[in-house]
């Protein structure tokens, strides 16, 4: 069976699908193996330890932290209600959460500036009111972050959401229990894997993101110059094996982490 | 203890209507063809779907009423639920699932546990109780599921076809222990199935439901003996006819003449075992005897048995033995007459 399998695709692969297969590859993995071939090996430790990729490091760490958080917490109860209440104009709710997914994140970044901006809908009053300042804020890299991440938790969510078995939560409501008493003990137990998935779904979003915040939080070295923002800048100023270790950085810890989360919730076929 | 139910539910072209109550102690089975209105009774109960008009009264407290614009959430109406795949929560134990009840009324982990333990003991299920879901049989997780809707002591039990995933062989003894529990259940037990056999074991009162509305309710001696429709006849093996009677006879319908065991007036039903019909070529010389001349329209073999359904005038049901299928040349489309001796018959007012 197995051997009738390969042997018929070993002898019918058409040319026409084997040549896109193979500029495709080559288009994905070729930039991945330039990067590497130019890692700076001799250099790398001494570069690894500077001031610059270290602050860099840990900020983005923190930042997608923090934003995972943000998402889980705000982004469960969000899907929440999409997926098991009436709200009025709830098609459309849903339409509008998933933008962020399709907008080019600068785009998001000058939303958000003109919104939480001292200028702002919102900032003026915030910085009048209470003197807060929210861009080029540590707190700005969050907002942009969870800006373009929450979306991936919230539809992950919604989706194992609609597919768990609501009568588990008809049973815990006859058995005396409250609505919240449900979503803890039986609702979000069984939603847990589409939470993990959403979790790591917008921790990698924000790990990697560049555009919204460059445009709303900028690219201050310590506050607000997360790694993808410190590779462009290292490459702006010449210096391109900064960029290349950053680079190669940020592909060993998502690689890791994605690796280490997989068999938990990915069903591998 | 006691409920007392009116319930109207009109959703997608389909009306059901339902009045019916059950006393303290009492297990009411409500039986009727799928498609019936069955669950749809247990969901309102529970409080999961809202009826469009009704009332419901348990032990003095009004669980809905919509004229009164009265609708406890289910958590209130302390109501013990169980379904056909009960439902248990997956990622607890055994005991967990038991102690769900307790707990979010607000008992102590600990009393919780050990209230859980004690029921799952009563279930006879004590052993399983750090046993996941899926590690339990069918009958187990039955046990499991109705420890749990007993554990925080419902006014009202609500099954719904509790024994419909258990296979053949293990579902007499679930039964019958089933029975059991129920018996020591202080509460009024509303039961749902579509099994007959369910019903008249476990019943103490059977409420029929066809196409959203009650068409007979009694206890399981009067449904067996006597049944007011097709379905109950079929579920309960009998032949059904319906006539008008005067002094001791009467006539269908069709026109049919039948000869009764006593005199009678008015409306009948007449009710008899398909075992009571005998088959013959030609028209039996007894006057004792109705006879009526039909067509063979099919065989099947019944236990040892083989029931022969004859359309003709009065359609009916005879099971005959082997032999007299063989002696009869009995086959699809064969004229014969059917006999009934006017003893067999039970007749009642319709």
């Amino acid at each position: 069976m197995n051997r009738r399998l390969t042997g018929r695709a070993d002898a019918r692969v058409p040319v026409g699908l084997v040549i896109p297969s193979v500029v495709g590859l080559g288009l994905l993995l070729l930039p991945l193996a330039g990067l590497v071939a130019r890692v700076p090996w001799s250099r790398l430790g001494q570069i690894l330890s500077s001031p610059a990729v270290l602050s860099a490091l840990r900020l983005s760490l923190m930042t997608a932290a923090i934003t995972t958080a943000v998402c889980v917490i705000c982004g469960v109860p969000l899907a929440w209600l999409l997926a098991r209440t009436e709200l009025p104009g709830r098609s459309l709710l849903r339409g509008l959460v998933t933008v962020p997914l399709v907008l080019p994140p600068v785009i998001g970044g000058v939303a958000l500036l003109v919104t939480f901006g001292r200028r702002g809908l919102l900032g003026e009053w915030l910085y009048e009111t209470f003197g807060i300042s929210l861009p080029f804020t540590t707190t700005a890299v969050v907002m942009a972050q969870s800006f373009v991440a929450m979306p991936f938790l919230v539809v992950a969510v919604e989706g194992a959401l609609r597919t768990a078995d609501r009568r588990f939560e008809d049973v815990a409501a006859t058995l005396g229990a409250s609505g919240w008493t449900t979503f803890r003990r039986v609702t979000l137990p069984a939603v847990a894997p589409g939470v993990l998935a959403g979790a790591v779904l917008s921790w990698a979003r924000a790990l990697g993101e560049f555009g919204a915040t460059i445009t709303f939080a900028g690219t201050f070295p310590g506050t607000t110059r997360t790694m993808p923002p410190a590779a462009y800048a290292a490459i702006n100023s010449g210096d391109v094996q900064t960029a290349i270790v950053l680079s190669l950085l940020m592909i060993v810890v998502s690689v890791t982490v994605l690796v280490a989360l997989r068999d938990r919730w990915v069903r591998t076929g | 203890m006691s409920l007392s139910a009116n319930i109207a539910v009109a959703r997608d072209g389909f009306r059901l209507e339902v009045a019916l109550s059950v006393g303290a102690g009492e297990v009411v089975v409500l039986l009727g063809p799928n498609g019936a209105g069955k669950s749809t009774v247990l969901e309102v109960i529970a409080g999961l779907l809202r009826p469009t008009a009704g009332r419901l009264v348990c032990d003095e407290v009004v669980l809905f009423d919509t004229d009164a614009g009265v609708h406890l959430p289910p958590m209130d109406r302390q109501v013990g639920m169980v379904v056909q795949d009960y439902l248990l929560f997956p990622h607890m134990s055994a005991l967990e699932n038991v102690a769900f009840g307790l707990r979010a009324r607000g008992v102590s982990r600990d009393a919780a546990r050990a209230e859980s333990a004690s029921w799952l003991g009563r279930l006879g299920v004590a052993e399983l109780a750090r046993r996941r879901p899926n590690a339990l049989s069918g009958g187990q997780a039955q046990r499991v599921a109705l420890a749990r809707a007993l554990a925080v002591r419902p006014r009202i039990l609500l099954l719904d076809e509790p024994l419909a995933a258990l296979d053949a062989g293990t579902r007499p003894a679930v039964r019958s222990d089933l029975r059991r529990h129920l018996g020591g259940y202080e509460g009024s037990t509303l039961l749902v199935t579509h099994d007959p056999v369910e019903a008249l074991v476990l019943a103490d009162r059977i409420v029929v439901l066809e196409n959203g509305s009650v068409v007979q309710q009694g206890p399981p001696v009067e449904l067996a003996g006597r049944p007011r429709t097709d379905y109950v006849a079929r579920v309960v093996g009998l032949n059904l006819l319906r006539g008008d009677a005067t002094g001791r006879a009467a006539r269908l319908i069709g026109g049919a003449p039948v000869v009764l065991p006593h005199g009678a007036d008015g409306p009948v039903y007449m009710a008899f075992p398909p075992t009571a019909v005998t088959l013959s070529p030609s028209r039996p010389e007894s006057s004792a005897r109705n006879a009526w001349p039909g067509v063979v329209a099919d065989l099947e073999q019944h236990g040892d048995l083989v029931r022969v359904t004859v359309d003709g005038i009065v359609p009916l049901l005879a099971d005959v033995t082997p032999l007299a299928v063989a002696e009869l040349s009995l086959q699809r489309g064969l004229p014969v007459w059917s006999s009934v001796k006017a003893t067999e018959i039970e007749v009642y007012p319709a």
